[in-house]
């Protein structure tokens, strides 16, 4: 008996050491010799095969907070109703807890695999400043490096602006977003934004052959480089060095504060954009609420190994919890999304047309965007479509 | 001139285990960027005809078309929505080509699942090493065999309310089907332990045991003895425990998992090991609760699922006499059911199977009845027709 347990809480020894190592391969391959120096052969370090078998996939799902566990409970439901190979392993992350364990928890979860479909975790502002983000610390851990959101104008939804299909590349994990702040002198608080070669090239060539793939003209670069003339200044020459790779493409770039206004006055000549942490954040929220809101559009977070998905704009919505009027739109595209990254187009793209279909046809809309209808009353009718169109369904 | 022999193997041996190992895991690591889905190549749309899942169905030998056709009566008589694609694979009734192999496996990568009887493999050897049972496997790539052990409620056995999970590799090992006699009168059997597969296994364990909410994973090698090729296995095993820091994980060397399977086997959860082990243990804790025809067994690879049962047997000398027992199969197609998402039906049969045994009325003779298998069969099918029994009354 004492055999056994000697033996895990040796593995709980060497286990952080470990998790910490496995996300970024690009370091462990130049650690080679340390690693094996310590003893531990080189593959160990590799990424295990994704949970796939039978044609099943195992999908971790963290519900979060606010409305995240009733739109993730209307996509299982979803679901299973239209008989998706994928099973849930669901992760629960305790947002009051300062300790790191529980989304620790979830990162190894995500880490076997492969891919996640998660609401928001709250962050609570109170709390102590040791205590980060931990939607931040799952996306940097796993090395997410590239947040994708495409904002496209749906018919059915009233807004200022018609014809909107903009493209969304923001680079996640550096920039403003380093958790790098101290006080070097009392009431000087210095934060660091970090900006890399390797990361930057590394979103810039993301989203240059995104824009290839999906046959789009243009990228534009938005930065602040009249100010931060070294920061900004390197991430745009890295999209600079990139672009000249694709002759196909028409690159050009545009100052943030400019962009906001193009965006909120002629948001029609934007076709796809890449920028770092924050500005994206700004962005991708001035163009959420320019297609509707933050209801309607998904997101994603892909990196080399890994994939997370979520609604764009990763609202919490903890006033409209559990009060069945929260738009789930962006949830169920977001898990079509996830579908796609799974190889499953079938069923994604079924998904996908029962949602857009409620949302142009039968304008069953939410009270956020100007409708009367409840969230379950919309899911039911993407449920209906979905069986109406002859795919292969459980019972309601 | 035997040591030089035994070196100059040992030589080839260790480059082919590196041959194995080494690129395919790197691809498996360096899998392609996912930018989006036009990016990845389409799989070939799922097959469906109207609201019915279609099923590839191989027979095989023995009393398998007798448990088939019983499946297929419980099937009819449930209303359950799957069609079957019936083929005849056989190596002792001579219907086995290379043309039926391939229509087998054409079927499959249609429909992706199937449900299958032992394919009975003669034992004499008539120049191919690798029987069409092993090859189908291989060419599917199925490397993981699940049998789950349960314990049926109103069958008394010497252990009763047993429960437990044996993950099987079935693609390396012991079934290599690499022999040679290196010199007249001396025969090398080769057994292969790769790191690749080893840990593709454990990863499946692992998988399984959160999927189904367990507690504990034991490998089960003999790593005293084959230090270098077990003791990898082991490794591996060790390895990717870390990654569930809440499951346990335990070892222990297989014959002393004998000897504690049939003294007490409730210690054990789900258990994970090479392939012959696995062969020996499935048999043996199939035992345990009753015998080949009670256990349903399945085999996964990352694509394709087969359901069969759990100690593959032909049974060939029941042939025709109806006395075979289809529980084993109709379990295994309750849980084909419930894989393909038909969780309803999946609940139906298998608790008109668990609620004609609870009975005792209806038993075939390997349980100790005199009824006939038609019998138990349509015991099941007027069984059907209650309704499911709510969680409160399965427990």
């Amino acid at each position: 008996m004492a055999a056994p347990s000697a033996a895990l809480s040796m593995s709980r020894v060497i286990n952080p050491f470990w998790r910490g190592r496995v996300g970024n391969t690009v370091k462990v391959r130049q650690n080679a010799t340390f690693m094996s120096y310590l003893g531990w052969s080189v593959d160990i370090m590799l990424q295990p095969p994704p949970a796939k078998y039978g044609g099943r996939h195992t999908v971790t799902l963290i519900p979060g907070d606010g409305i995240g566990p009733e739109l993730l409970s209307h996509v299982r439901e979803v679901f299973r109703f239209s008989c998706v190979p994928v099973d849930f392993e669901v992760v629960h992350v305790n947002s009051a807890d300062e300790t790191e364990n529980d989304i620790n928890n979830a990162i190894t979860a995500i880490r076997r695999n492969g891919v996640a479909l998660k609401g928001n975790i709250e962050t609570n502002h109170n709390m102590m400043p040791s205590v980060k983000s931990r939607n931040n610390l799952l996306r940097t851990s796993l090395d997410l490096f590239a947040n994708v959101m495409h904002c496209q104008s749906l018919p059915g939804v009233q807004t200022r602006h018609k014809n909107i299909d903009i493209m969304i590349i923001r680079e996640n994990t550096e920039g403003e977003y380093s958790s790098l702040e101290h006080e070097s002198v009392s009431g000087v608080v210095e934060s660091l934004k970090i900006i890399t070669r390797n990361n930057s090239f590394r979103i810039a060539d993301y989203a240059f052959q995104l824009a290839r793939e999906k046959g789009r003209r243009r990228v534009t670069a938005v930065h602040k480089a009249n100010i931060m003339k070294l920061g900004d200044g390197l991430f745009l020459q890295c999209c600079r060095e990139v672009a000249s790779g694709y002759p196909d493409i028409t690159f050009d770039s545009m100052i943030v504060d400019n962009t906001t206004m193009q965006l909120v006055s002629k948001p029609q000549q934007f076709d796809v954009m890449v920028m770092p942490n924050l500005y994206g954040n700004v962005v991708s929220n001035v163009c959420a609420g320019l297609v509707g809101g933050p209801g309607l559009v998904p997101g994603a977070n892909y990196g080399r190994d890994y994939a997370v998905f979520e609604t764009a704009t990763r609202n919490t919505g903890k006033s409209i919890a559990n009060r069945n009027i929260a738009n789930p739109t962006a949830m169920l595209l977001a898990s079509c999304m996830m579908l796609d990254h799974l190889k499953l187009h079938d069923h994604a793209s079924s998904i996908r047309n029962a949602v857009l279909t409620t949302m142009n046809e039968t304008r069953l809309h939410t009270a956020d965007i100007g409708g009367q209808g409840t969230t379950s009353e919309v899911v039911q009718s993407v449920m209906r479509i979905i069986q109406s169109k002859g795919q292969l369904t459980a019972e309601l | 001139m035997s040591g030089t022999m035994a070196a100059a193997l040992r030589g080839s041996l260790v480059t082919l285990v590196k041959g194995l190992s080494g690129p395919r895991w790197q691809h498996l690591a360096s899998r392609p960027l996912s930018l989006s889905s036009s990016l990845s190549g389409a799989e070939p749309p799922p097959a469906r005809a109207d609201a019915t899942f279609k099923v590839t169905m191989v027979p095989g030998d023995g009393v398998g078309p007798e448990l088939m056709t019983a499946v297929k009566e419980v099937f009819k008589a449930g209303d359950v929505p799957v069609e079957f694609e019936e083929f005849h694979l056989s190596e002792v009734q001579n219907m086995a080509s290379e043309e039926k192999l391939e229509q087998v496996l054409t079927s499959m990568k249609n429909n992706k699942v199937a449900i299958k009887g032992k394919i009975h493999t003669p034992m004499e050897f008539k120049g191919e090493l690798a029987s069409y049972e092993m090859r189908l496997r291989r060419k599917l790539d199925l490397f993981a065999n699940v049998v789950h052990v349960n314990s049926l409620p109103g069958y008394n056995t010497r252990h009763n309310n047993l429960d437990l999970v044996i993950i099987r590799e079935q693609t390396e090992g012991e079934y290599s089907s690499l022999e040679h006699e290196s010199v007249s009168g001396v025969i090398e059997c080769l057994k292969i332990i790769t790191r690749e597969k080893s840990r593709r296994i454990a990863k499946f364990a692992f998988d399984y045991a959160t999927k189904k909410g367990r507690n504990k994973v034991t490998a089960v090698h003999k790593a005293n003895i084959m230090k270098l090729g077990d003791g990898l296995f082991l490794q591996s095993c060790a390895e990717v425990a870390q990654l569930y820091p809440k499951i346990k994980y335990e070892n222990i060397i297989i014959d002393n998992c004998c000897m504690q399977l049939v003294q007490n086997p409730y210690q054990f959860d789900v258990l994970v090991m090479p392939n012959l082990y696995g062969n020996i243990i499935d048999n043996l804790a199939a035992g345990l609760v009753g015998g080949a025809g009670v256990v349903p067994g399945e085999s996964y690879s990352a694509e394709y699922a087969v359901f069969e049962t759990g100690a593959r047997h032909p049974f060939a000398q029941a042939v025709g006499r109806n006395i075979a027992n289809p529980t084993a199969m109709l379990l295994s197609a309750a849980n084909m059911l419930r894989h393909l998402n038909l969780e309803y039906h999946s609940q139906m049969v298998s608790d008109a199977v668990k609620r004609v045994i609870k009975q005792g009325k209806v038993r075939t003779r390997d349980l100790g009845g005199y009824c006939t298998t038609g019998d138990f069969v349509h015991a099941i099918v007027e069984n059907l027709t209650h309704p499911p029994l709510t969680a409160k009354q399965r427990l």
